[in-house]
């Protein structure tokens, strides 16, 4: 059941400093869009508003619309944890819960939602680390610590864990970029599989990555430091990469940048 | 705190590693004979490692100051036994079990049960108070007080535990018993169905108030250690638990209390420590009464160490040797206490390991 984000005219502050500037996009259901731009252009400020993450940081708050499935995500009565947990999240550097075994990372969200008969997550916690390709590998060890894995089956764990939840979005702040090739490739091959279930917005610096795995492709630049980020080109990843509207875009993405 | 033996561990191994390493490449990078005196930064041999530098220096400097601690508290050890066993033997009841103390007679009689059961239940009752309040501070500190408020709230607490315990001893005497005499009264007229609140009074001096002295006399060290624990938390298992749809209340209690949970231990054990100890304060807050009861309101209570402040000065040698006697039961107790800590703190020690 995964459900369309709709993005219109989204600006990001962090206090007086304004991060990105009126992005607009959609994204459709059981689809991977990938967020490519240099550093510091707001793609990642972009997808932490998108889950409300972006308003942990103080100071921080977002104008213009966020919609998931016509409902609006920053509605002054949603509840911020529910969206949330509609729209799972997968950071930079793996963040295993470093007190807890690998089951119970994976199942710490379910026992958030207050989940607490064994067997529901006994079961939930198979099925999703077998989602996140990591059960043949950790189920002789469930109750070893979570923070011994290596970084590629912690950042899969983690994976599993963001999965648990049953989100319908899932979004991942450059997943591989902390991982060796290997693992990189696992965990594409898992975002191919996790497809058929979830729409997935993945922020990533390879290139390459954004063209193997995603359908859409955003472009974000910035004009120089201290302007905010904005969304250049969104269109169909194919288009992006042969055939770019936009000139900056196609100056990132052959290599001649600023 | 268990980090500390794993960590030197790992320093002597790769200390001997790297000394090792070197007397290798010595031995097969130089042909034998081919200098008669190695060149110094040149090409060719390698220079030899130099004998006596400051790096043997250092070690001997660290190896004596860890040896000294050592040697203090066996020096320790053997003053307390060698004053405690003259006394013990010529205590004419069992020290364990007796319920008085009368050292000073020709015929010494002193037990260290009442002074033992006092030190503990204060201490208990004091931590009772004190953690669950230190707790929440140090959470509000860390994670809800807006930083222009943390700042100087944590200075004030700190600034809490500069107060000299006499002062406390004085304050608790003198202000702090008439607020707790008239409570203790309403405690006695509507639970005195509950023992421990029981009893015709007279109240005031009692174990209430010497406890809820020391309370507030570990309260900025639980606190401080606490906080600093909590915010070390890794602000990205915060946003981890965050993510995952929890309520702030529960981000605390997913992330922050596990990560937290051993210094806590520590900062508990540090507090128990100073309230086991705890003297003056005690000596001048309790009643001074040698019986075994749980009745906390009325007037009583009394601990090792302030029976040591209190009867000191008119003790005779054996009267010494009796009060040393007590002081080594303390550190007795200190021990245990610290070491069930430590195994406390151990047993989820992989998880920290891992983690660091």
């Amino acid at each position: 059941m995964a459900k369309r984000i709709e993005a219109s005219n989204v600006s990001s502050y962090y206090g007086s400093f304004k991060a990105i500037d009126s992005v607009s996009m959609v994204v459709e259901p059981k689809t991977i869009t990938a967020l490519i731009g240099p550093s510091g252009c707001g793609k990642s400020t972009f997808l932490r508003s998108i889950n409300r993450m972006h308003e942990v940081l103080p100071n921080a708050r977002i104008e213009g619309s966020l919609t998931i499935d016509e409902q609006n995500i920053y509605d002054p009565d949603v509840d911020v944890t529910a969206v949330r947990r509609l729209i799972g999240m997968v950071f930079q550097r793996p963040n295993p819960f470093p007190t807890m075994s690998i089951y119970e990372n994976v199942v710490a969200g379910l026992k958030l939602n207050g989940v607490k008969k064994k067997s529901l997550l006994d079961d939930a916690a198979e099925q999703s680390l077998r989602s996140a390709n990591l059960w043949n590998e950790v189920k002789d060890r469930l109750s070893r610590p979570g923070a011994g894995l290596s970084g590629g089956q912690q950042q899969r764990l983690c994976i599993a864990r963001t999965i648990a939840v049953e989100p319908q979005v899932v979004l991942m702040d450059e997943p591989c970029s902390a991982l060796d090739p290997i693992s990189t490739l696992a965990i594409e091959d898992l975002m191919f599989k996790l497809k058929d279930r979830f729409t997935i917005i993945i922020v990533t610096h390879n290139m390459q990555q954004a063209a193997r795995v995603s359908d859409k492709t955003g472009f974000f630049s910035i004009d120089k430091t201290g302007d905010p980020g904005r969304l250049i080109e969104y269109d169909d990843t194919q288009k992006i990469f042969s055939n770019p509207t936009e000139k900056k875009t196609e100056d990132y993405i052959t290599g001649r940048f600023g | 705190m268990g980090d500390n033996p794993s960590g030197s561990d790992n320093a002597t191994a790769g200390d001997l590693g790297v000394t090792g390493r070197h007397a290798r490449g010595a031995g097969t990078g130089v042909a034998p004979g081919s200098y008669e005196e190695p060149p110094f930064g040149g090409g060719g041999a390698l220079p030899k490692k130099t004998r006596f530098g400051m790096e043997a220096g250092f070690r001997g400097l660290s190896v004596a100051a860890g040896a000294m601690v050592l040697v203090i508290i066996v020096a320790i050890a053997v003053f307390l036994i060698s004053k405690a066993v003259p006394a013990l033997s010529a205590n004419t009841e069992n020290f364990l079990t007796y319920k008085s103390w009368f050292p000073n007679e020709t015929e010494p009689k002193f037990g260290i049960a009442v002074l033992a059961f006092g030190t503990v239940l204060t201490s208990i009752i004091a931590l009772l108070v004190a953690v669950p309040i230190a707790l929440g501070i140090a959470l509000f500190l860390s994670h809800y007080a807006p930083k222009r408020l943390a700042t100087p709230l944590g200075f004030v607490i700190d600034l809490l535990a500069a107060v000299p315990s006499v002062v406390f001893g004085l304050w608790g005497r003198d202000v702090f018993m008439e607020p707790v005499r008239n409570f203790s009264a309403w405690l006695n007229e509507y639970f005195s169905w509950i023992p421990i609140f029981g009893g015709d009074g007279p109240f005031g001096r009692s174990v209430l108030l010497g406890s809820l002295v020391l309370a507030i006399m570990v309260l900025p060290i639980v606190t401080s250690l606490s906080r600093e624990v909590f915010m070390q938390t890794p602000g990205m298992n915060e946003e981890a638990a965050l993510a995952l749809g929890a309520t702030k209340w529960e981000m605390v209690r997913t992330a922050v209390l596990p990560y937290g949970k051993p210094g806590v231990i520590a900062a508990v054990m540090l507090g128990l420590g100073r309230a086991l100890g705890e003297t003056i304060a005690l000596a001048l807050t309790l009643g001074v009464v040698f019986n075994i009861s749980f009745n906390i309101i009325e007037n009583g209570g009394n601990s090792i160490a302030a029976n040591i402040a209190n009867s000191f000065g008119e003790a005779n040698e054996t009267g010494r040797g009796a009060l040393i006697a007590s002081g080594l039961v303390l550190f007795a107790i200190t021990l245990v206490v610290n070491m069930a800590a430590r195994a406390i703190i151990y047993r989820r020690r992989e998880f920290r390991d891992s983690a660091a």
